[in-house]
């Protein structure tokens, strides 16, 4: 699936729901399930620090492909961490350099991505961007 | 007589909603709401007197600066001071805190020590690090006990012939505690150090009288205390202020200019340069009004219920606990549910319509003392209620419900 398709696809799934509270409940279950990252990767060097909460993120490139791991210790911003990392793994490192996160909008959770929130998340986008453009120039 | 109700009334922004609920505005101690008392002095003021002070021989120019030397002596009636040219106009707390600093690394030389406490919120840290940093003074640190409180006999024996200068907010931003201000500068004053207490707390609930405390200075924000942001006070015992060099360079500060020599205006002018913000400094002045008539007494008392009510309501909540239970506290109630971040309660709490602060308040060593990231902190004022304290319970509950 491409990331657009991906994104479609959540876009769907939230339609769904008829409140904040039934959108942010469904958030804090993917915050739950979210894969934890490999403990080994948890390090000072892949935190990004928000000033509220703050986010781990750890990629591997496979196949021509990348797979973010990531973490957070709050659990509504790991939930849209899940929705970011569900859009962005697995995709080839110039898909996701010329993704954007507009749908996070059309969900609901825009507040979230504000840079006042200080939660990391916008931080967090910029880094996966950042590991798509080094991973892109092994690759050139 | 004191009806919260009837104070409500003077808040216009108490009856917005926020995600489609009442706005239950718990986050007074980051910044206060502001009565229409003081919306209609800036509504009148740029309505009718804008124009620049201290210099014009216009009509404009000499009613703006009449209204802007009462707001000092308004000021200077409320804290106190002996004179109004004592109380010098400032951007807020951290540019007074700033000023002081600033002054004092002509004062201070290698091996001096600048006493601060553990309670500090981060703008009372950083410019005192700066501070030592150019002078090779010491900082040293008057710690903190499990119930939030500084340690008095630690303080003591900080205390020696080498102290310059202690800072010590009068309560703390975070936790809510009420510092022994009084026991602090007396004994700081016995080995000859100045001291500079931070009030942007503490004003909007106590009136300080600077003379009684003899307290060399202190310093407050408006927006702390129903008046607009951008405007606070520096208080300085007239002896001091003489002594500090000039902040900044500019107009208004300077006596006469030559290419040679400036000679400096005299206080408060000398540490007022450029044209100041007017309308704010009037309208500081208003605020301060409001407050006294709302009576401080009456705040106190009021605050008092609120922070018992909310205390003892918030504590029924299994697994709530409070940071910051010293029996000496205003009314903030700093608190966390058990294995649950705080950014998520305040997420949760902001759809639901209710404003608290979340996060470690600029006051990162209180969270590292309790190895917290942060807590989720109410700060009450006086036109809160007991009913909207009853909405924040509940909210709690909720959030609780659906982050475990």
């Amino acid at each position: 699936m491409s990331i657009e398709e991906v994104q479609n696809e959540i876009i769907d799934e939230f339609s769904m729901f008829e409140d904040w509270e039934e959108r942010y409940q469904y958030m804090i279950d993917l915050g739950k399930d979210l894969p934890l990252i490999d403990d080994q990767y948890k390090t000072e060097r892949n935190i990004i620090k928000g000033c509220q909460s703050k986010v781990w993120v750890h990629a591997e490139m496979d196949d021509n492909k990348i797979e973010f791991t990531a973490d957070s210790d709050a659990i509504i911003t790991k939930g849209i961490i899940a929705i970011l990392i569900r859009t962005f793994s697995n995709q080839h490192p110039k898909d996701i350099i010329a993704a954007n996160t507009d749908f996070i909008d059309k969900i609901g959770l825009k507040e979230h991505l504000s840079p006042t929130r200080a939660n990391g998340l916008v931080s967090m986008v910029k880094q996966l961007k950042m590991y798509a453009i080094a991973y892109q120039t092994q690759l050139n | 007589m004191f009806n919260v109700q009837d104070i409500r009334k003077d808040f216009p922004i108490l009856y917005r909603k926020v995600n489609g609920k009442p706005l239950v505005y718990f986050d007074n101690a980051a910044t206060s709401q502001t009565p229409q008392q003081v919306i209609d002095i800036i509504v009148d003021y740029y309505s009718n007197y804008n124009a620049n002070i201290h210099r014009g021989v216009h009509t404009l120019s000499q009613e703006a600066t009449d209204l802007y030397e009462q707001a000092r002596h308004k000021i200077q009636a409320h804290f106190n001071a002996k004179f109004s040219h004592e109380i010098i106009f400032t951007s807020g707390t951290t540019h007074s805190i700033n000023l002081v600093a600033n002054g004092f690394s002509s004062l201070l030389k290698k091996n001096d020590d600048i006493i601060v406490s553990a309670l500090e919120h981060h703008s009372n840290i950083v410019p005192w690090q700066m501070l030592c940093e150019r002078t090779k003074a010491n900082l040293k640190v008057i710690p903190m006990n499990e119930d939030g409180e500084l340690i008095m006999s630690e303080f003591d024996k900080l205390l020696s012939k080498n102290t310059k200068l202690v800072f010590v907010n009068h309560i703390s931003n975070a936790l809510g505690t009420i510092n022994p201000i009084e026991y602090i500068i007396k004994k700081a004053h016995q080995v000859g150090a100045a001291v500079l207490i931070d009030g942007a707390q503490s004003a909007p609930h106590i009136n300080p009288d600077v003379q009684a405390l003899d307290v060399d200075f202190y310093v407050t924000s408006a927006h702390k205390i129903c008046g607009p942001t951008g405007v606070g006070m520096l208080y300085g015992k007239e002896e001091w202020l003489n002594k500090l060099p000039p902040y900044q360079g500019g107009g208004e500060m300077i006596a006469e200019v030559t290419f040679e020599k400036t000679t400096y205006a005299d206080l408060p002018h000398k540490f007022e340069a450029g044209t100041p913000n007017i309308c704010g400094g009037i309208a500081f002045g208003a605020a301060i009004d409001y407050m006294n008539s709302v009576g401080f007494n009456n705040i106190a008392t009021y605050e008092n219920e609120l922070l018992e009510y909310g205390t003892k309501k918030l504590l029924e909540i299994e697994g709530l606990k409070i940071y910051g239970t010293s029996k000496h506290k205003t009314s903030v109630i700093s608190f966390n549910l058990e294995g649950i971040h705080p950014y998520d309660v305040g997420t949760i709490l902001d759809k639901l319509g209710i404003a608290v602060r979340t996060g470690h308040h600029c006051a990162q060593p209180i969270m590292d003392f309790y190895k917290i990231p942060g807590t989720i902190r109410a700060s009450f004022a006086f036109y809160n209620t007991k009913a909207e304290i009853d909405t924040l319970v509940e909210g709690v509950k909720k959030a609780k419900m659906m982050l475990s």
